[in-house]
């Protein structure tokens, strides 16, 4: 049996007690344990961004995390994300552009998204570029996120 | 690919740190960031029986300017030093280098002393502390010691610090009056880098003089080019060329032969030279 | 009675219906879905391209807490039929049988050996790490010389060449000879795979109570998969049921059989609990289907007025041990062979094909099968021919397209062409381009030492492949669709379509054709589609078939229930059917627009109150029809792509600076949809001739597995595209409607391809290999 540790964190605003086998990652954890398949496992080892949550403010990759470091953190998936409204306008902007097809890499890339918004308000395209670059899309090719997430830089309020 | 089984361990003191490493040595993984450990064990390439989480140990987390060096905290996220002023003002050749490491996510939780210990022969970091003459700070329970970034990378994934050590800090001597160059060829922003090179130089007049070329993703290590180096502190940039090519014996791996290794690290040479003389710019 | 014109939402920008859910995390991927005792199986994979499995001691796996079953390639095919890839259309085509597991013998990299079940996907894995193989290695077939020279794989097949064939026409031989210019080319086009962000995934769960088997899968053929999962496991049709949810990503990938999936079902069967399997990453690359592995060496022949006189072209196509199933490994050879030369006018043609076995993984159907290396190669020939003939690139385009009243014809390839738009879509793009501008742009920067470079590239795309095909084949693969349209009570409207939707907006579509002819809101339809037991019979979608032929079906299904509401309107309302319509809900005259019901209300009355009309008046407000084209094998669409970029002759690195589309898909039923497709489509394409690659060793041995080292485009990299369409809509059916999928990756090599050569034609360098990697640009330079 796999060594297991009791962890208490804060997920979506809710506060989470639970044992878990300390080789569990964060994204297995909130996906398996929690039923929080928003956040997607598109090649654990990092470099494709579908795992991306937020923890304690920051956007991280969740297949990099083990659930046991996420003891006393602050965690936000996409479902929470979306739940409090704080996404709204780029999911209406991803939405009228058609900034995304298959939707595996959405929940990663409007995390991402508004994490560029909330320190750069009014980002270029060769900006918002670099800030999505660790995000892999297959579908829609990137323009479409771009011009997307643009809009919501021009629109008159941002939500955060 | 799920990482294999292990003990983990919470490390609530760096004295703790320091017991379970003398304990345990070479069975045991720091984990720090986790960014390029924890791709290696759900890859099952890294098997670490005790697995020793750092990240509650706040001391380490600094970047503070003492004296008359930059001391950058093992425990420092990549956003930090990216976003610090002290490493613009003090270090600005690692403050160029910040963006090209990986993506915004990976460097939220990356550190630098995670960077640094792992030695990846393509990481911007290691060459940067080796063009920067930094200090490595190591602690074990037998004592501490640093070791000279020039002594510390020994091969690929390879360095001075022992199983029984912890890296604490990397102190980077400031140095007035000097002019930095940073530049990596990669396929993709964020991808390591099929060569780079991290270059510092004092400039006196229009003398350049104590000259550091450190090109990375050549060879196995970050690699002082001390010919190429000495040919150019005497202003001669064509025997600097040449030098290089002596300097150099570039690694070859199925998508990137040495000779391109070699064509690479010539033109990002040229365009260090083109950027220094005859005019360099100061930074300090 | 006038059949509803082609009213808006048809032709408009709807958005994805899936959209708002996949928006929220609330997307439904097979990964998010569990069962009751649910046990996950990991795979003991060959670490050699060709070796003998000498014995296998699973004892410490077996006896692993956690660890439910370990079964062998012989056990799994004691509950489970091997297949043989062919194809009766090419009935030359050789094959060895393929078991779901190794039996014996291991020919690829990665093939699946030893399947562990556990409670845990990570209990699984590290049960697999304790089970000892010995191996005994046998020389593998890794490229073509081994191939054609080296012993067979399969001594029963009489050597590695699993078919051969030549397409002609006229005299090529004699059309060389007589030749003013000849060009030639050798190509070799880098072997890659799909990559879809989702992996390849299987919820399989037999209920040994009812010997029916329900499976969820990342799939795009739900249908086909039924049959398959039916026949290889000895099920009866009607108790195997497969559920295709939301699929992050296929790229035609997912409408393949797979033996690791189809273990998951015998597993489940074993063990009497549903068994999960995902791909992971690592071995997604190792054994999803791989495609693009080619050398090609072609010429072309022209006059001295720089027309095309003939073209030939020897294509070595290397695929895996075996054929893929169920449509065979032969398509892009079969593609290309046809393909090239297509959008010029010519007689004299020929081309050789040999398709060969080797020891690598196998190679199918990846997103525009064979198509972007005919326009490649095709249009490399006719750049260089441009340069020895001193003559403008675009102006030899222009003298030799195929022109609108040379339609209909049969190209020397042998294809049948209805209409295709090239000179059109030539005159389109240069506009978007301003080729003036740019040619000004790069002629001023050669002076100071910056290399531009302009590509364009043709292409042909053969879409919605007709039932002649596969079902000629002898494959069960359905060419019909089927469409089931009902209205509820409220008036609201319910559709299952027998194709699916992988992001492409398929679903979008049919919800436009059904709220069109329905006269409703867009809102008021809802689609639904992927499941073999509630969706009509049908195909899925690849190979661009999805909005042409469910659309078609849609089409008809939604006018037999509007046909069907009319009737019930015109009894109550006492009037003849055909003076009525339906428009935003309601029953109006046909003429003057007046309301006379709501659609609602004869909903309603047709559901609860059917006294209300006749006694020999069955209110059928629920229809199903079906639709197969019987006209042709398929429907050709045509564009042109153009390159901008700029290539650093120092390092061989490319930066891509603009990129343009234009496209004729016939009738755009959502130009929107449309648009992405051509932008998704286009990037993968970029991805195949600058970043991608399956780099095996001399050994037959995978190099790249992870997305450290096989390079993906990722968004910093990417150009802005610029769409746009012309509309020749095609006369096979009502729609005139055209497949899109593939359009943009059928021309984005060769654009780019073409760009790279322009830009190095001041330093005399071609480059023909593909991925264009800043090491074989330098090669071409003389660099290194």
């Amino acid at each position: 049996m796999d060594d297991a540790l009791d962890i208490t964190l804060t997920v979506n605003g809710m506060p989470v007690t639970r044992r878990v086998p300390v080789r569990l990652n964060l994204v297995d954890f909130l996906r398996h344990e929690l039923g929080l398949t928003g956040s997607h496992v598109g090649c654990e080892h990092g470099a494709c961004g579908a795992c991306s949550v937020v923890v304690d403010g920051d956007v991280v990759r969740g297949c990099l995390m083990f659930a046991v470091q996420a003891d006393r953190a602050v965690v936000e998936t996409i479902e929470g994300a979306s739940e409090n409204g704080r996404i709204k306008s780029l999911q209406d902007a991803f939405h009228d552009r058609a900034a995304l097809q298959c939707g595996f890499c959405t929940p990663g890339m409007l995390l991402t998204a508004a994490a560029l918004l909330a320190r750069d308000p009014s980002p270029d395209r060769k900006t918002i570029r670099g800030a999505i670059s660790g995000n892999l899309c297959r579908c829609t090719g990137y323009q479409a996120i771009v011009d997307a997430i643009e809009t919501v830089t021009k629109s008159v309020g941002n939500d955060d | 690919m799920k990482a294999p089984p292990f003990q983990y361990r919470r490390m609530e003191t760096l004295d703790e740190l320091l017991r379970a490493l003398a304990v345990h040595g070479e069975a045991a993984s720091i984990l720090a960031g986790g960014q390029s450990l924890v791709p290696l064990m759900n890859l099952r390439m890294a098997r670490p029986d005790v697995l020793l989480d750092i990240n509650r140990l706040n001391e380490l987390s600094g970047i503070r300017v003492e004296d008359d060096r930059l001391v950058i905290g093992t425990l420092a996220r990549h956003v930090d030093v990216l976003n610090s002023p002290d490493v613009r003002r003090h270090a600005p050749l690692i403050a160029n280098a910040m963006p090209h490491v990986a993506h915004d996510a990976i460097r939220n939780r990356g550190t630098f002393g995670g960077s640094v210990a792992l030695a990846d022969p393509a990481a911007e970091l290691p060459a940067c502390c080796l063009a920067l003459d930094a200090e490595i700070e190591l602690r074990s329970q037998a004592g501490a010691r640093t070791v000279p970034a020039t002594d510390f990378f020994l091969g690929a994934y390879e360095t001075a610090c022992t199983d029984t050590e912890a890296l604490v800090a990397v102190h980077i001597p400031i140095k007035k009056e000097t002019v930095s160059f940073f530049e990596e060829l990669s396929r993709r922003r964020g991808d390591y880098a099929l060569a780079g090179l991290a270059a510092r130089a004092s400039i006196i007049g229009s003398r350049l003089s104590d000259i550091r070329l450190v090109f990375f993703g050549v060879e196995d290590r970050p690699l002082r080019a001390k010919a190429t180096e000495a040919a150019l502190e005497k202003g001669d940039a064509a025997a600097a060329e040449a030098a290089l090519e002596v300097d150099l014996d570039p690694i070859n791996d199925p998508q990137t032969s040495s000779a391109a290794r070699r064509q690479f690290s010539h033109v990002l040479l040229r365009r260090a030279v083109d950027t220094w003389l005859p005019k360099g710019t100061i930074d300090g | 009675m006038t059949e509803a014109p082609f009213r808006a939402p048809i032709g408009e920008d709807v958005r994805s219906p899936r959209a708002p859910r996949l928006l929220a995390g609330r997307g439904k991927y097979t990964d998010d879905i569990s069962a009751a005792r649910i046990a996950h199986v990991a795979y003991l994979r060959s670490p050699y391209a060709h070796a003998r499995i000498v014995a296998i001691d699973r004892d410490a796996a077996t006896s692993t807490p956690g660890v439910l079953l370990v079964a062998t390639g012989a056990e799994i095919s004691d509950d489970c039929a091997s297949w043989r890839g062919t194809h009766d259309l090419f009935p030359g085509l050789v094959a060895a049988e393929q078991p779901p597991l190794a039996i014996n013998r291991v020919c690829w990299h990665g093939e699946p050996v030893v399947a562990v079940v556990a409670e845990t996907r990570a209990e699984a894995e590290d049960a697999v790490e304790l089970i000892e193989v010995q191996w005994e290695e046998f020389p593998p077939v890794a490229d073509a010389a081994t191939a054609l020279s080296g012993p067979a794989i399969h001594p029963e097949l009489g050597g590695n060449i699993g078919f051969e064939t030549t397409v002609e026409a006229g005299d090529a031989s004699a059309a060389f000879a007589a030749a003013h210019l000849v060009v030639e080319e050798r190509f070799r086009f880098g072997r890659h795979t799909g990559v879809s962000l989702e992996p390849r995934t299987i919820l399989a769960d037999y209920n040994p109570a009812e010997d029916s088997l329900l499976v969820h899968q990342s799939h795009q053929t739900p249908h086909q998969q039924q049959d398959l999962f039916s026949r290889l496991l000895g099920i009866p049709e009607h108790k195997v049921r497969v559920v295709c949810p939301d699929v992050g990503g296929a790229f035609g990938l997912k409408h393949h059989l797979h033996g690791d999936e189809i273990t998951a079902c015998v597993l489940s069967r074993k063990l009497g609990r549903p068994v999960k399997f995902v791909a992971d990453r690592l071995e997604s690359f190792l054994s999803d289907i791989h495609c693009r592995d080619h050398e090609i060496t072609a010429r072309m022949a022209l006059n001295d007025e720089g027309q095309i006189t003939a073209m030939e072209v020897d294509d070595l196509f290397l695929v895996g041990p075996y054929s893929q199933y169920p449509r065979s490994s032969i398509a892009e050879g079969n593609q290309i062979s046809r393909l090239c030369g297509a959008p010029y006018r010519h007689t004299d043609y020929r081309a050789h094909l040999r398709m060969l076995y080797q020891n690598k993984n196998l190679i199918g159907h990846i997103r525009s099968v064979g198509h972007p290396l005919a326009a490649a190669v095709t249009e490399g020939l006719l750049d260089k021919a441009a340069v020895c003939l001193a003559i403008d690139p675009v102006e030899l385009r222009r003298r030799n397209y195929l022109r609108d009243e040379d339609f209909p014809l049969t190209s020397p390839g042998g294809i049948e062409f209805e209409h295709l738009s090239f000179n059109a879509c030539l005159e389109r793009i240069l506009e978007m381009m301003d080729r003036p501008a740019l040619l000004a742009e790069q002629n001023r920067l050669r002076e100071k030492g910056v290399y531009r470079g302009i590509g364009l590239t043709t292409f042909v795309e053969l879409t919605a492949i007709g039932p002649e095909y596969y079902g000629g084949g002898g494959q069960h693969i359905s060419a019909q669709e089927g469409c089931f349209v009902r209205i509820e009570p409220s008036g609201m409207i319910r559709c299952m379509t027998g194709v699916t939707d992988q992001g492409q907006g398929i679903d979008a579509g049919i919800q436009q054709i059904v709220a069109s002819v329905l006269g409703v809101p867009v809102d008021d339809v809802r689609v639904e589609s992927g499941d073999s037991e509630l969706s009509p019979y049908g195909g899925g979608s690849w190979g661009s078939r999805g909005a042409v032929l469910g659309g078609e079906t849609a089409l008809r299904a939604a006018r037999a229930l509007r046909r069907n509401i009319l009737d019930l309107a015109a009894t109550l309302l006492q009037c003849d059917a055909s003076a009525l319509d339906i428009r935003v809900r309601n029953i109006v005259d046909a003429t003057s627009g007046q309301i006379r019901m709501s659609l609602a209300e004869i909903a309603n009355t047709g559901h609860f109150k059917p006294f209300a009309f006749p006694k020999d008046m069955q209110p059928a407000l629920a229809v199903v029809e079906h639709y197969a084209s019987r006209d042709r094998l398929f429907v050709a669409g045509n564009g042109i792509q153009a390159s901008y970029l700029e290539v650093d002759p120092e390092t061989g690195f490319v930066k891509l600076l603009g990129h343009w589309v234009v496209h004729d898909a016939g009738r755009l039923l959502n130009p929107l949809m449309v648009k992405e497709q051509i932008r998704g489509g286009v990037v993968q394409g970029l991805g195949g001739v600058l970043f991608e690659e399956c780099i095996y060793s001399a050994q037959g041995q995978l190099q790249n597995g992870t997305f450290a080292d096989y390079l993906v485009p990722m968004a910093a990299e990417m150009p802005d595209i610029e769409v746009d369409h012309i509309e020749t809509p095609t006369a096979t059916s009502e729609l005139g409607t055209k497949g899109a999928g593939e359009a943009g990756t059928a021309g984005a090599m060769g654009a780019v391809l073409g760009a790279i050569n322009d830009a190095l034609s001041p330093f005399d360098a071609r480059i023909s290999e593909t991925p264009c990697t800043p090491d074989r640009i330098l090669r071409a330079l003389g660099k290194i």
